[in-house]
C-alpha cells in the first residue's frame, strides 16, 4: 500500500506539472476569447468604415438595398428601447430587492427568489412569443394604436428580462452593507422604513448603480424578444409619440438581415460594423459597472 | 400621519411591487401551458414536421437542441471548470487576475447576437466549419463560460481554508488537495453552475441563427458537421416567418422549450438546496 503510494507520488510529479500548466492556460483563456471576439468583429466589420463614406454610415436612413447604411436610427432605436426598459425596471428592481432583503418574511422570500431565477431562465424567444400574442394586442387595444408592436412593448418585455440581474446584484449590495449601520439607525429611534431608505440604501448606492448598469447592458444586447415585438421599422424615433410607434434596434437588424446578405458584400460588413458598436457599448457599460465593484472592494474595512 | 403608518403603507407598497414583478412570470408560464397543452402528444414530440411545418411534430428541432446542448457542455465544462480552479485556487491578486475577471464580466455582457457574429466569422467562415453543430456548440460554449465560472468559483471559495491546510499538512500536494478534497466538496455548486449555464445555452436563439440553425430540415443530423433545426429557432420561425401557422403548434413548441429549460432550472435548484442542507461545515 505504502509502496504503491510512493510510486504514485513519483509518477504524480510530472503529471501534476502538466495539469497545473493546463489549468493556468484555461484560467487565462477567457482573456483570449474576449480578444478573439473583438478581433473577428474587426476583421469582418472594419471594411464597412472605409467602403462606406462616414456621412452615409452615420446618416439617418438605413436602406441597404439602396446602399444607405445610416446606423443612427438603429442606434437611437436601441437607446430608446433600453431607456424605456430601465425606467420601468429600475424602480421595480430596487423595490423588489429591498423587499426581498429587508422586509419580506421568510416564506415570501422562499417563493420570490426561485421565481426570479425562473424568470432569468425563460428563453428570450419564448418571452417574445408571449409578447407578440398577449402583450402587443393588449397594448393595441388599451392605447388604440394601429399596431401593438411598439418601442413601449419592447421596453416592457426588456424590463422584465433585465429584472433578475438588477434584483440579484442589488440584493447582494444591500446584503453587503454592515449590519452595524442598520443597528445604529434603529438605535437612533428611526423606524425600519426610515433606516432602509436613509441608511441602508444610500450605503449600498454604488452596488445598486452597478446593478442598474448591468441590467442596462443586458437590455441593450437583447435580440429575439425585441425583434419580435418592436415592429422593426428603421425610422428616426424623434417625435414625442415615438414611444408608441415601431422602431428597430441594432441587435434586431443584425439578426433579421445577416441571414440574407452575401458574404463579403458591403451590407455584410456593415452588419459586423453594428456588431462592433454593440461590442464597444456593452464593453464600456460593463467596465464602468466593474469599476464600481472594484472601488467598493478597495474601500474595504467597512464590513 | 404617524411614521409607523408610513412604514406600514411603504411595506405594503413594496410587497405589491414584488407581486407585480412575480405575477407576470406566472401569467407567461400559465398561458403557454394552457394554450400549448392541447398540442402535446407522442406524435408531436417524435414526428418529423411536414406540410411546411404546419403538420407533424418537432422531433428534429428537439433532437437538435439536445445535441447542441451536449456539444456546448463538452466545450464549456472543461474550460469553465479549469478556469474556475485557476481563479479560486492559483491566481493571486495581480493586475493579470483583474484582467481575467474583467474578461469574464465582459464575456457575460457581450450581446448574444454578437456571439452569433463571432461564431459566423471565426468558426463558420474562417475555420471553414460551415453552419454546423460544431460551430454552434463552440459559440454557445464560449458564451456559457462566464455563468459556469462565476457560480463555480463561489462554490470553491465556500470550502473553508482549513480543508486546504489540513490536506497540505498531511503531505498532499496542491493538486491532490484540489482533486481529492476541494473539488468533491464543491461539486454540487459546480454542477449547479454548469446546469444554469447549459439551460441558458439551450434556450438561446441569436447565437445559433447563423452558426447552426436550419429553417426546415426534416431529418436528423448525421455528424457534428451537419446543420440542424433547434427548438428556439424553430419557435421563432413558426411564429414569425410562416404565414398561416396553426396557433396551437406554436404554443406547443413554446411549451416544450419552456418545459425543457424550466426542468433544468428545477434540477439545479434541487441540487443546490439539497446539498446546502446536508453540508456539515
Amino acid at each position: 500500500m505504502l509502496a504503491q503510494r510512493q510510486a504514485e507520488a513519483a509518477g504524480a510529479d510530472w503529471r501534476e506539472f502538466v495539469i497545473e500548466a493546463l489549468i493556468r492556460v484555461l484560467g487565462f483563456s477567457t482573456i483570449g476569447f474576449v480578444l478573439l471576439i473583438f478581433l473577428f468583429l474587426l476583421r469582418e466589420g472594419v471594411p464597412s468604415f472605409y467602403k462606406v463614406p462616414l456621412s452615409n454610415l452615420f446618416g439617418i436612413s438605413w436602406y441597404p438595398t439602396f446602399g444607405l447604411f445610416g446606423t443612427l436610427p438603429l442606434l437611437l432605436g436601441s437607446v430608446l428601447v433600453t431607456v424605456t426598459a430601465i425606467l420601468i425596471a429600475m424602480p421595480l428592481g430596487i423595490a423588489t430587492a429591498v423587499f426581498v432583503r429587508e422586509v419580506a418574511p421568510n416564506w415570501a422570500r422562499e417563493i420570490l427568489k426561485p421565481m426570479i431565477e425562473v424568470l432569468a431562465g425563460i428563453p428570450s424567444v419564448v418571452l417574445g412569443f408571449f409578447g407578440m400574442h398577449v402583450v402587443a394586442p393588449l397594448i393595441r387595444e388599451t392605447l388604440g394604436t394601429p399596431t401593438g408592436l411598439t418601442v413601449f412593448t419592447g421596453g416592457l418585455l426588456l424590463a422584465y428580462m433585465a429584472l433578475p440581474t438588477i434584483i440579484s446584484v442589488a440584493e447582494d449590495a444591500l446584503d453587503a452593507t454592515p449590519k452595524s449601520y442598520k443597528d445604529a439607525g434603529l438605535a437612533m429611534g428611526a423606524t425600519q422604513w426610515q433606516t432602509i431608505w436613509r441608511v441602508v440604501v444610500p450605503a449600498a448606492r454604488s452596488g445598486i448603480t452597478t446593478a442598474v448598469m448591468l441590467g442596462m447592458g443586458r437590455a441593450i444586447g437583447e435580440t429575439m424578444a425585441v425583434m419580435m415585438v418592436t415592429g422593426n421599422a428603421a425610422r428616426m424615433p424623434l417625435s414625442l409619440d415615438s414611444l408608441f410607434k415601431p422602431a428597430r434596434t441594432m441587435t434586431a437588424t443584425i439578426a433579421a438581415e445577416m441571414g440574407e446578405v452575401a458574404q463579403g458584400s458591403i451590407h455584410y460588413h456593415a452588419l459586423f460594423g453594428i456588431g462592433i458598436i454593440l461590442f464597444i457599448l456593452t464593453f464600456l457599460i460593463n467596465v464602468a459597472a466593474a469599476a464600481t465593484i472594484f472601488k467598493k472592494q478597495r474601500r474595504g474595512g467597512l464590513r | 400621519m404617524s411614521r409607523y403608518w408610513v412604514q406600514r403603507l411603504g411595506f405594503a407598497l413594496l410587497g405589491l411591487i414584488a407581486l407585480a414583478v412575480v405575477a407576470p412570470i406566472l401569467v407567461v408560464i400559465g398561458t403557454i401551458v394552457v394554450e400549448g397543452m392541447g398540442a402535446i402528444s407522442w406524435e408531436f414530440i417524435t414526428a418529423m414536421p411536414f406540410d411546411g411545418m404546419k403538420q407533424g411534430g418537432i422531433f428534429p428541432a428537439l433532437v437538435g437542441t439536445l445535441l447542441l446542448t451536449l456539444g456546448t457542455a463538452l466545450v464549456a465544462i472543461p474550460i469553465g471548470v479549469g478556469g474556475t480552479i485557476y481563479l479560486a485556487e492559483y491566481a493571486r491578486d495581480t493586475w493579470v487576475t483583474r484582467c481575467i475577471r474583467l474578461a469574464i464580466v465582459n464575456l457575460s455582457g457581450i450581446p448574444s447576437i454578437v456571439y452569433g457574429l463571432f461564431g459566423l466569422g471565426m468558426f463558420v467562415l474562417f475555420l471553414r466549419m460551415g453552419t454546423s453543430i460544431l460551430a454552434g456548440a463552440l459559440t454557445l460554449g464560449i458564451m456559457t463560460l462566464p455563468v459556469i465560472i462565476i457560480t463555480a468559483e463561489e462554490a470553491l471559495r465556500a470550502v473553508p481554508t482549513e480543508f486546504r491546510t489540513v490536506s497540505a499538512s498531511l503531505g498532499g500536494t496542491r493538486w491532490q488537495g484540489i482533486r481529492y478534497i476541494i473539488l468533491p466538496q464543491a461539486l454540487p455548486g459546480i454542477i449547479t453552475g454548469i446546469i444554469l449555464g447549459l439551460l441558458r445555452a439551450a434556450g438561446e436563439t441569436a447565437p445559433i441563427l447563423f452558426t447552426v440553425a436550419a429553417f426546415f430540415l426534416p431529418r436528423l443530423p448525421q455528424s457534428p458537421f451537419d446543420p440542424t433545426m433547434a427548438l428556439p429557432y424553430h419557435l421563432y420561425v413558426i411564429s414569425t416567418q410562416v404565414p398561416g401557422m396553426p396557433l396551437q403548434i406554436q404554443h406547443g413548441t413554446a411549451l416544450v422549450l419552456l418545459a425543457l429549460v424550466l426542468s433544468m432550472n428545477l434540477v439545479a435548484t434541487i441540487i443546490r438546496s439539497y446539498f446546502r442542507r446536508r453540508r456539515q461545515w
